[in-house]
C-alpha cells in the first residue's frame, strides 16, 4: 500500500497545496524486480572516468562519463572547464546513460522485403549487405535520375558525417529540421538587422543582464543547461524579468511582469514596446545614432503602433505594455530580448523575430555587456582531401526563388520535391534521414505520406525503433553517443572551447557510429579519395594537433579553452561595421526592401478559434528532448506522459474534470491516435490548451513510450510559410475536446482531413457528376496509403 | 554539526535533474525516489495566480518521529543529524513511514525502508550530496548549521523562509527560501 502511495507522490506531490510534475510511473513498476542496483554506494574515488559532449539534446554540454572497475557506467557529471554545463548536466544529459540502457534499441541492421504473398516485412542484415543494399541503390537513382534526385535530412552529430558523404557523392540536397521547423526564422530576422543570425547558445548575455525578455520562450521548461544557469544568477542579481506568454510558464512564474497574450497577437505588442521606447524617447539615442539605419523610417512606421491600439488586440493592458517597455528602458545597455528557438509560429515568424530584434538594437543591446555579446570560436581545420564534386542543381535551385532568404535547405521544400507531380529534373527519388523522426517533426503528414510512397530508397539511421523507422527500406542501428567518437563541438560561445567526444564503452549490439557507416558508404559508392583515413579517430587527432592538442590530451581533458583576442563587446565608440548593405543595423532593411518583403515589420492578423475550440499551444518539459527521449527508462519514469492544460473555466464549460481521459479534434477534423489526461490549471488562459510535444508514439517497439499522451503534430494540419525564409508556422492550429473514446476506424477516417474537407466542399457545391469521379479516385488512394502504412507500422 | 539544506524556490525550474541524479548516485531503483518536486500553485488566472517549486526529500528533523517508532533501531541519527536507516536491520515494518509528516521513506523492493541520507557517503569525501552538485539552477544549499560561516548558516541569516508541516514539531533541517 505504502509503496503505491509513495510513488503516487511522486506525480501528485506531497502536500495538498500542490500537484507535483515529476510523475512516476506505475508503468515502470513492474520493472523494478529487473532493477539493477548495488548496495553499497559507490564512491567517486573508485571510479574511472572518460570525456564526452552530450547528445540528448543539441545544448551538447560537455560530459565526464564515470565508469566502475568492471567497466559500467554508473553516471554523467557535467564538465566544470566548460561553458555549456558548467560542471552540471540537466535531468536528461544526467539521465543520458539510459539511451545506451534503454532494452528497445535498435539492435542489427534491416531490409525490407517483400513475402511470397506480398506481405512487408523486416529481415534481419548483416552490416556489409545492408550497406551494400543502400549503395546499389543510391547508384541506381544517381543512374536513372541524378546523384542530385536524393535529400538528406539530419539532426544531431550523426548530421555532419552524413553530410559529408552526400557531398562527396555530389548531393548538397541537405535539410535539418532544425531550422524551418525551429529556429530559421530567428535566424533570419537577427541577419537582416544586426547582419549576423543567432546561432546556439544564442549569445543572450543573461547572466549579466539587468532586464530579460522572453517571448513564448520557456526557459526552464526547455532545459537549455547554460541558460537555465544563467536566468538562475539573474535572479541572484535581481534582474528584472519579463515574460510574454498565454500561460504562467515556470519562469513567467519568476517574473516581474507577466504579460498573458493572447496568442497570436507578439507582434501587436512588439510594435507597441518600439512606439513606448521611441515615442517616450527612452531607447538608447547615442547608439541608435551612431550604428543604426532607419530610424526615422520607423519612428514614423510605428507611430500609430500605441500600447492602447496593442491592448486590444493582444488583451494586455496598456499601463502594462508601457510598464514593461520602461523597464527594458531602464535596464539597457544591459537589457535583452532572448531571440527564442523553436519561432515557427504564425508564418509571420520572420519579421517578428525582426520586430524583437529592432527592439535589441533600441535597447542598445546587441554588443554590449548584459545585452547580446558577439561571441567568438576556435575553428578546426578540415582534413585535407580533395574537393567536392559540383551538383548540377541543389536546394538552392528549387528554395531560393520563392524563400530568398533561405540560409540553408528547407525540409518542406525537399518534401515538396519529393512528390510525383514535382517537375522530374528536380523530383528526389531517395531519401538518407539520421537522427530525426521526420513524421513526427515535420508537419502535414498527408504530404509526408505522399512522399515516402514516391521514394525508391528511404535509409532511416537511428538509436531507437522512433517512427520513422517503420517506413525505411534499410534501417541502420547507430551506437549512442556513449559508445562512439565524432567530430568535436567547437562553436561560438563567449570563450573559444573545443569539446571532445569519446566512446565510453564499446558499442552495444550490432550498433556502429555514423563516421563508419559513411566511411563504408564512401567505400562502396567509389569515394575513397575523400576518406583517406582509418578511423575517426585519425581525424581528430590531425584536426587538434593543427590548433595545438592532441587526441592524447583531449582524452584527459575533455573541453580545451583557447586564447582569444577578439572582444565580445563593443568597445565604448568603436566604429563597428555590420555586415548588411548598409553597414548598419538596420532598422529598415535594405535587403527585405530589395526583395519585395516588408522592410519594417507590419502587424498581420492571425485567426482566432472558432467557439469551442482552443489555440493549441506545444511546448517542452525539462526531462524531455523532442520525440526522442520518452522511452529512455530514466526520463520516462520522471514524466512518462504529457497532459491537457485546460483552464478549469474552459473545463467547467466542457464538464471535463483533472484527470479525466480526454481526446483533442482539431479544425479539420483529425483526432488524436491516443487520449491523455486533462490537468486543469489557473496557469492558463480559458482560450488556449497546453502540452508537451513528443509523445503519443505509436510504434509498437517503444515497449514504454507507446501509447503515452497526444502527439500534437498530427493536429497541426493548418500550416502558414514565412514567404521569406520557408518556415513553417504550426501554431495556427486549434483544437476541441473529444470526451468520448473515437473508434479507430473514425481516427483512420479523420486522418485524411484533406479527402474529407474536399468531399464535404463538392458536396456542398453539388457538382455531382464531374465531384463523383475525382471522390472515387482520392476514395481508392486513401485506401491504398492507410493499407501501406498499416503494413509499414 | 548540524547539517541541513535551504532549497530557493525562487530559482527552481522544477526540472528533476535532482530526482535523476539522487537515483544514479545512490542506486534507486527506477519507479522510486527518495527525492521530489512539488509543484505549488496559488490564486486564479490571471491576476493572482502564482506557481512556485519545491525539491523535497527526508527534512533529517531534529526531533525524529520515525527513529522513535522504529522497533529495531534499524532507523537512527548520525553525526551532524542525518536520519539514516541499517538497511540489514530493517524489518520493512513500516511504522516510520506511517509516523513520518513528510512522506520521505518509501519500502526498497528488497524489502527495508529507504530515504535521503544527503549522501553521507559523499559527504566523507568532503564532496557536496548528489542533488546540491547536478542542480543546473544552484537553488540547493547545503552546509553546517553550527558554522556561521557555511552557505547555508549565510543564506538562513539573509532571507525569509519557511519550513514544512512546523505544528508536527519536528523542526525539520530542510528550509524553503520566498
Amino acid at each position: 500500500m505504502k509503496t503505491t502511495r509513495r510513488q503516487f507522490i511522486k506525480i501528485a506531490g506531497a502536500s495538498t497545496a500542490g500537484m507535483a510534475i515529476a510523475g512516476s510511473v506505475l508503468g515502470s513498476v513492474q520493472k523494478v524486480s529487473e532493477a539493477v542496483h548495488v548496495k553499497k554506494d559507490m564512491l567517486d574515488s573508485e571510479l574511472t572516468r572518460t570525456p564526452t559532449y552530450c547528445e540528448v539534446c543539441f545544448w551538447k554540454c560537455a560530459a565526464w562519463v564515470y565508469k566502475d572497475k568492471e567497466g559500467n557506467i554508473k553516471k554523467l557529471i557535467g564538465n566544470d572547464e566548460d561553458q555549456h554545463a558548467r560542471g552540471k548536466l540537466c535531468p536528461r544529459g544526467t539521465g543520458g546513460l539510459g539511451m545506451y540502457e534503454d532494452e528497445d534499441r535498435l539492435k542489427k541492421p534491416l531490409i525490407r522485403r517483400t513475402d511470397a504473398n506480398g506481405k512487408q516485412y523486416y529481415e534481419e542484415a548483416e552490416w556489409d549487405v545492408a550497406l551494400d543494399y543502400i549503395a546499389n541503390k543510391m547508384n541506381g537513382i544517381k543512374k536513372d535520375y541524378g546523384k542530385e534526385n536524393m535529400a538528406l535530412f539530419v539532426h544531431g552529430a550523426p548530421a555532419k558525417h552524413f553530410e559529408y558523404l552526400f557531398k562527396a557523392f555530389g548531393n548538397e540536397n541537405h535539410a535539418e529540421p532544425a531550422y524551418a521547423q525551429c529556429a530559421g526564422p530567428r535566424e533570419a530576422g537577427f541577419f537582416a538587422t544586426f547582419g549576423s543570425g543567432v546561432g546556439s547558445p544564442e549569445p543572450a548575455d543573461m547572466q549579466n543582464s539587468k532586464c530579460i525578455v522572453f517571448i513564448g520562450n520557456h526557459i526552464g521548461e526547455n532545459m537549455h543547461n547554460s541558460f537555465v544557469q544563467e536566468v538562475s544568477t539573474a535572479i541572484d542579481n535581481e534582474a528584472k524579468i519579463i515574460v510574454v506568454d498565454p500561460r504562467l510558464s515556470t519562469v513567467a512564474s519568476k517574473a516581474t511582469h507577466w504579460l498573458a497574450i493572447k496568442p497570436g497577437t507578439d507582434m501587436a505588442l512588439l510594435l507597441a514596446w518600439m512606439h513606448v521606447l521611441i515615442y517616450d524617447n527612452i531607447y538608447d539615442k547615442e547608439y541608435i545614432d551612431k550604428y543604426a539605419y532607419g530610424f526615422e523610417e520607423l519612428k514614423a512606421h510605428v507611430a500609430n503602433y500605441t500600447p492602447e491600439w496593442a491592448a486590444g488586440i493582444t488583451t494586455i493592458n496598456p499601463e502594462l505594455i508601457r510598464k514593461s517597455a520602461h523597464t527594458m528602458a531602464a535596464a539597457s545597455p544591459a537589457s535583452v530580448i532572448h531571440p527564442g528557438r523553436h519561432t515557427t509560429w504564425y508564418g509571420d515568424d520572420t519579421q517578428r523575430e525582426r520586430a524583437m530584434a529592432m527592439i535589441n538594437a533600441l535597447l542598445g543591446a546587441y554588443g554590449r555587456r548584459g545585452g547580446m555579446y558577439m561571441g567568438v570560436k576556435q575553428k578546426l581545420p578540415k582534413y585535407p582531401v580533395p574537393a567536392f564534386p559540383h551538383p548540377h542543381w541543389s536546394w538552392q535551385d528549387i528554395t531560393k526563388p520563392k524563400f530568398k532568404n533561405a540560409a540553408v535547405g528547407l525540409t518542406n521544400v525537399l518534401i515538396e520535391a519529393s512528390l510525383p507531380e514535382f517537375d522530374k529534373k528536380h523530383q528526389i527519388k531517395g531519401w538518407f534521414i539520421a537522427g530525426t523522426s521526420v513524421i513526427n517533426t515535420i508537419p502535414d503528414r498527408i504530404k509526408m505520406f505522399k512522399a515516402i510512397e514516391n521514394q525508391e530508397l528511404i535509409v532511416v539511421v537511428d538509436t531507437m525503433p522512433m517512427e520513422m523507422t517503420g517506413y525505411a527500406d534499410v534501417v541502420l542501428p547507430e551506437s549512442t553517443y556513449l559508445e562512439r567518437h565524432d567530430y568535436s563541438r567547437a562553436g561560438k560561445n563567449r570563450v573559444a572551447q573545443v569539446a571532445f567526444r569519446m566512446p565510453a564503452v564499446e558499442a552495444k549490439y550490432d550498433s556502429k557510429p555514423a563516421w563508419w557507416m559513411a566511411k563504408e558508404l564512401g567505400h562502396r559508392l567509389g569515394l575513397e579519395k575523400y576518406y583517406p583515413w582509418k578511423n575517426l579517430e585519425e581525424v581528430l587527432d590531425w584536426q587538434f594537433k593543427q590548433v595545438g592538442s592532441s587526441l592524447e590530451e583531449m582524452k584527459k581533458i575533455g573541453v580545451k579553452t583557447f586564447p582569444s583576442t577578439e572582444p565580445i563587446y563593443l568597445l565604448p565608440g568603436e566604429d563597428y561595421e555590420f555586415n548588411t548593405n548598409t553597414g548598419k543595423i538596420e532598422l529598415y532593411s535594405t535587403d527585405f526592401a530589395e526583395k519585395g518583403y516588408d522592410a519594417m515589420p507590419k502587424f498581420t492578423r492571425h485567426d482566432s478559434p472558432d467557439p469551442g475550440f482552443y489555440h493549441l499551444v506545444y511546448g517542452r518539459a525539462p526531462m524531455h528532448t523532442f520525440g526522442r527521449t520518452q522511452n529512455n527508462p530514466y526520463l520516462y519514469d520522471l514524466y512518462e506522459t504529457n497532459s491537457i492544460w485546460i483552464n478549469p473555466r474552459t473545463a467547467k464549460l466542457w464538464g471535463i474534470e483533472n484527470n479525466s481521459d480526454i481526446w483533442l479534434k482539431n479544425q479539420d477534423g483529425v483526432i488524436s491516435e491516443f487520449s491523455t489526461k486533462a490537468r486543469l490549471t489557473e496557469r492558463i488562459r480559458p482560450d488556449s490548451i497546453y502540452m508537451v510535444h513528443g509523445f503519443g508514439h505509436t510504434n509498437k517497439k517503444l515497449s514504454r513510450a507507446r501509447g503515452r499522451g497526444i502527439n500534437d503534430i498530427p493536429l497541426i494540419t493548418k500550416i502558414k510559410v514565412d514567404p521569406i525564409m520557408g518556415g513553417t508556422g504550426m501554431r495556427n492550429n486549434f483544437v476541441t475536446f473529444v470526451l468520448e473514446e473515437p473508434s479507430r476506424e473514425e481516427i483512420i477516417a479523420a486522418a485524411d482531413w484533406k479527402a474529407n474537407a474536399a468531399k464535404k466542399k463538392e458536396a456542398s457545391e453539388n457538382k455531382k457528376k464531374e465531384t463523383e469521379k475525382k471522390s472515387e479516385a482520392k476514395k481508392e488512394h486513401t485506401k491504398e496509403t492507410h493499407t501501406k502504412e498499416e503494413a509499414k507500422s | 554539526m548540524r547539517y541541513a539544506m535551504a532549497m530557493d524556490t525562487r530559482k527552481c525550474v522544477g526540472c528533476s535533474d535532482c530526482v535523476v541524479a539522487c537515483q544514479t548516485e545512490n542506486n534507486v531503483p527506477l519507479g522510486f525516489c527518495r527525492d521530489w518536486i512539488v509543484e505549488a500553485v496559488k490564486g486564479t488566472y490571471p491576476d493572482t495566480v502564482q506557481m512556485h517549486f519545491k525539491s523535497e526529500r527526508c527534512m533529517h528533523c531534529e526531533n525524529t518521529p520515525c527513529v522513535r517508532t522504529c522497533p529495531t533501531g534499524a532507523s537512527h541519527v548520525i553525526e551532524g543529524g542525518i536520519v539514516k536507516v541499517t538497511h540489514d536491520e530493517c524489518i520493512g515494518c513500516g511504522a516510520c513511514i506511517e509516523s513520518c509528516p513528510y512522506d520521505a521513506r518509501y519500502v526498497h523492493p528488497d524489502g527495508y525502508v529507504d530515504k535521503c541520507t544527503f549522501c553521507d557517503h559523499r559527504l566523507e569525501q568532503g564532496l557536496n550530496t548528489a542533488c546540491v552538485d547536478v542542480c543546473p539552477t544552484s537553488c540547493l544549499i547545503f552546509g553546517d548549521l553550527d558554522d556561521p560561516k557555511s552557505d547555508v548558516s549565510i543564506i538562513l541569516k539573509e532571507k525569509d523562509w519557511y519550513v514544512l508541516a512546523p505544528e508536527a514539531g519536528t523542526n525539520p533541517q530542510l528550509y524553503f527560501l520566498k
